[in-house]
């Protein structure tokens, strides 16, 4: 026990141990997080009236990056699915950074829904038998299950595999087996649930869509991988992580698949509520068209859906995918194209027009704004600690004694 | 006369008398069977009991312009005028269209007369502003209280202050 | 012997200080942001109502009316009165008669003792044009303000809470906050509401608000009697609705904006007394309910007495 929390200590150590970038990096990091922070203080002495969320869109910004997120944190599974099932080599080896992903997404989610909370002392409530949890009629309480379900898996399997590295051992895969089975449905599931938190709702038509879940995994499972091909060509170049480029144009290929069923999933919703033209279909219509005069999010959506066909052709094509200037860009066109068109294209529409026929066009306050750049820091921040040691671990440069060998 | 003769005579009395009640009481129109307890009517100060102006004056039947009661302008029933509801003999009550009289706190008989489908709404509760205790007592108006009935249509009103729109909510 | 990593500008934290660093730090944040007095702590530690007995609920109620006091500078009391038996309340609503005039909105304003400043209306009237598609309520106007009412043109339809029999927030809500009594009343507890706002995507009528900041309310526009339940002061960060007046119906009274209208178009009652107005509004009139495709089963009935 002894020998855990020394080396527990050592390895924190190393999150202070660093080159100038490093130290640029965190110091970037820290003032949008105090920026955040100090937004977050006005927000709670003064109440969720600092954002631009009102009874008619009751939901804004802060829903947006968790839904995002959560998407962001079930694509880790894209990585292990191939590794593990088939044995695919290449990918198998950087699953762990993946995991670390999905891990600091999640934090990032729990902290979207603190700030979006109207009590967050209040969070207990939430929990069973200390609390009430409306388990399982409410799909919030599923959403908590899921999600701090899916937050302990990653968490376990990849400190575990962390420690027995840092040890010198080989992992056992009779005991992470099991949880690795487990997580691939399990993230299917946190962003399915988190699908039919919204399409369960016959109130918002825009949402009580069969079609929603899909859409979801499909733009999950660009969005995520993106901004992994993103963070491992960083750590590939920080350190001596040695990452097969069959490993990335492989990502990017199954990206260009997902990216297309998404496209596809979207023509057939645009279809259905443009040919119909029923009034379910007017949310659709603010988003594209605009609506009596109303059309704040009109150049966002064309602009995502713009991104995210260019991505597509930029990643189906092997020649501008296996090119690294073409797949970077496909990249963040990818990851801006999702995270308009699942964020505030999604969200706001489904309080546009609300339940009794009113517009309001909700566009986020600098509060709402800088609270949110602060938790993305703070996310950033956490995935750049928790690499700043299983970098080492896993590269071999950071060893821990065990008992038998201080003995 | 013979005995049996003169029993006749009280007989048919009694008989006649008997006839009488009938016919009298089937002459009778419907008399409304409950009261509903309402609010004193919304007289203009003063001018109730009528009989004090109108007691010794004599009955002119001739519909025409009055000389008082000016500010009264007749917009109700068209062709109309005041003995239609008013009981030329006796001012202190109102006049059904039978002949019989009701008092003024009971005019909804009155009104229901041509209203009659609101009568037996507002009988139900279901017709009117509804106030008092809606598993006991509930509070009835007389259908004046809200509608004069020399001019009953109700008159628009100036609405309150629409609410405040999301976007000035700061 | 331990390898101590030393970096290259020989930068150096030991131990001891990051300890009490953090410990300094978590015990900062454990402090409550306002005043830290055992009323805070009792409130924070409340629970939920259905896991109280009458005497728990009571030392709530007693606390409660202890905070307003000091809040408001005014005796007000909270009561719990229980559900009738052998009660659901119904409500009518006659759009022949409607005029759009909003006493009925500003009543429950008062009644309810709703915030002035965020302004909260519980009730919202909607104005639809004749000859136009209405029933969607897509091209509905909250916001007219013409010189009187009723316009020609137009008729008038007011909506608030349904109290739906089979309600999509309480379903909706993740802590159970919310729920439907057995007299058919759809309430809060805003001392168990932590303010995620679902209910409010879950409401099919927009009848849900929330305290988007503290609510303001000048002492002397309080109505001192108040339900638990129901129209007492509520907290920033919490969803509230409307209750059918439950400090009223619970006490026999009708809800307050039934009382307001001046043209009669409210009719409220116990659906299951077949001799109440709302049975008889039901059984004689065309009754329809808001988005009743929803199968929300809400308890407000709408209905043309007559057509003008």
């Amino acid at each position: 026990m002894g020998s855990l929390i020394k080396n527990f200590f050592i390895a924190l150590r190393q999150v202070f141990i660093g080159d100038r970038t490093y130290y640029l990096w965190v110091a970037f990091l820290s003032f949008f997080i105090i920026l955040g922070a100090s937004a977050y203080a006005d927000q709670l002495n003064r109440g969720l009236i600092t954002t631009a969320m009102r009874d008619q869109v009751s939901w804004g910004l802060f829903i947006s990056n968790f839904t995002f997120l959560v998407g962001v944190a079930a694509a880790a599974v894209l990585l292990v699915v191939p590794a593990y099932l088939y044995n695919f080599k290449p990918i198998k080896e950087i699953v762990l950074f993946g995991e670390l992903l999905a891990v600091s997404a999640i934090s990032m989610c729990i902290l979207f829904i603190l700030v979006d909370m109207g009590q967050p002392l209040r969070v207990w409530h939430i929990l069973p038998i200390v609390g009430a949890m409306h388990f399982p009629a409410s799909l919030l309480a599923w959403d908590v299950v899921v999600l701090n379900g899916y937050l302990a898996i990653n968490a376990i399997i990849a400190f575990y595999v962390l420690y027995r590295l840092s040890i010198g051992k080989e992992y056992s895969m009779s005991v992470i087996g099991p949880l690795i089975i487990l997580s691939i449905p399990w993230a299917v599931s946190i962003h399915t649930v988190t699908a039919f938190l919204y399409n369960g709702l016959s109130s918002r038509p825009f949402w009580n869509a069969s079609i929603l879940a899909p859409r979801f995994l499909a733009s999950a499972f660009c969005s995520g991988p993106a901004i992994m091909l993103l963070l491992f060509q960083i750590i590939r170049k920080r350190s001596e992580v040695e990452i097969d480029n069959r490993a990335i144009f492989k990502i990017a290929e199954l990206i260009a698949y997902a990216m297309g069923i998404n496209l596809f999933l979207l023509g057939a919703e645009a279809f259905k509520e443009f040919y119909s033209g029923a009034v379910d279909s007017y949310s659709i219509q603010y988003l594209y068209f605009g609506l009596h005069g109303k059309a704040s999010l009109v150049p966002w959506m064309w602009s995502a859906s713009l991104f995210n066909i260019t991505a597509f052709f930029l990643f189906l094509f092997p020649k501008t995918r296996e090119n690294f200037l073409t797949l970077n860009i496909g990249c963040v066109l990818i990851i801006m194209g999702v995270y308009i068109e699942k964020g505030m294209g999604l969200i706001v529409p489904g309080f546009v027009p609300d339940t009794l026929g009113e517009i309001y066009e909700y566009s986020p306050t600098t509060s709402e704004i800088l609270i949110t750049m602060g938790i993305w820091a703070a996310g950033a921040l956490l995935y750049t600690l928790l690499l700043k040691f299983a970098v080492p671990i896993y590269t071999g440069k950071l060893r821990f004694e065990t008992k038998r060998q201080a003995g | 006369m013979t005995n049996k003769e003169r029993a006749l005579v009280p007989v048919s009395l009694v008989f006649l008398v008997i006839l009488t009640a009938f016919a009298a009481l089937a002459a009778e129109p419907e008399t409304p069977s409950k009261k509903f307890f309402v609010p004193p009517p919304p007289f203009t100060p003063g001018i109730f009991p009528c009989s004090q102006c109108h007691a010794g004056m004599p009955v002119n039947r001739q519909p025409r312009k009055l000389e008082m009661h000016q500010e009264i302008v007749l917009k109700h029933m068209p062709g109309g005028w005041c003995f239609d509801c008013h009981n030329p003999s006796n001012r202190d009550m109102l006049r059904l269209a039978n002949g019989k009289l009701v008092p003024f706190d009971e005019s909804y008989n009155l009104c229901g007369q041509c209203h009659g489908t609101i009568l037996r709404e507002w009988k139900a509760g279901l017709h009117g502003k509804r106030t008092g205790m809606w598993n006991g007592e509930k509070q009835y108006r007389l259908c004046v209280h809200c509608h004069w009935p020399h001019d009953p249509r109700f008159k628009p009103l100036k609405p309150l202050p629409p609410p405040v729109k999301p976007s000035d909510i700061k | 012997m331990k390898k101590i990593m030393k970096n290259r500008e020989g930068i150096h934290v030991d131990r001891r200080s990051f300890l009490k660093g953090a410990a300094l730090g978590l015990a900062g944040a454990a402090l409550p942001l306002q005043n830290a007095d055992a009323s805070f702590w009792e409130s924070f530690f409340q629970k939920h109502f259905h896991e109280m007995n009458d005497a728990e609920i009571q030392q709530v109620l007693n606390r409660l009316e202890q905070e307003y006091e000091q809040q408001y500078r005014k005796k007000i009391s909270v009561g719990n009165e229980k559900a009738l038996p052998g009660v659901q309340f119904g409500y009518g609503l006659d759009l022949s008669r409607c005029i759009g005039c909003r006493r009925c909105e500003y009543a429950c304003v008062d009644e309810n003792n709703q915030s002035k400043d965020p302004q909260i209306h519980w009730i919202s009237v909607l104005r639809f044009k004749k000859g136009e598609k209405w029933v969607d309520l897509e091209d509905s106007e909250k916001y007219y303000n013409p010189e009187l009412v009723p316009e020609p043109d137009y008729f008038y339809m007011p909506v608030q809470c349904q109290q739906c029999e089979n309600p999509p927030c309480v379903r909706a809500c993740p802590t159970q906050a919310t729920w439907k009594e057995p007299d058919g009343i759809v309430v809060i507890d805003y001392n168990w509401c932590i303010g995620c706002r679902y209910c409010m995507a879950a409401c099919p009528y927009g009848a849900r608000h929330f305290n988007w900041a503290e609510p303001k309310r000048p002492a002397e526009e309080i109505n001192t009697k108040t339900h638990y339940l129901g129209n007492r002061p509520r907290y920033k960060g919490v969803v509230e609705k409307c209750t059918f007046c439950i400090q009223r119906t619970r006490n026999g009274r009708y809800p307050a904006c039934v009382e307001a209208c001046p043209v009669g178009a409210r009719k409220f009652g116990n659906l299951l007394d077949p001799e109440s107005e709302i049975r008889y509004a039901i059984e004689h009139k065309r009754v329809f309910r808001l988005k009743e495709d929803l199968n929300t089963y809400p308890k407000f009935y709408y209905f043309f007495a007559y057509g003008v």
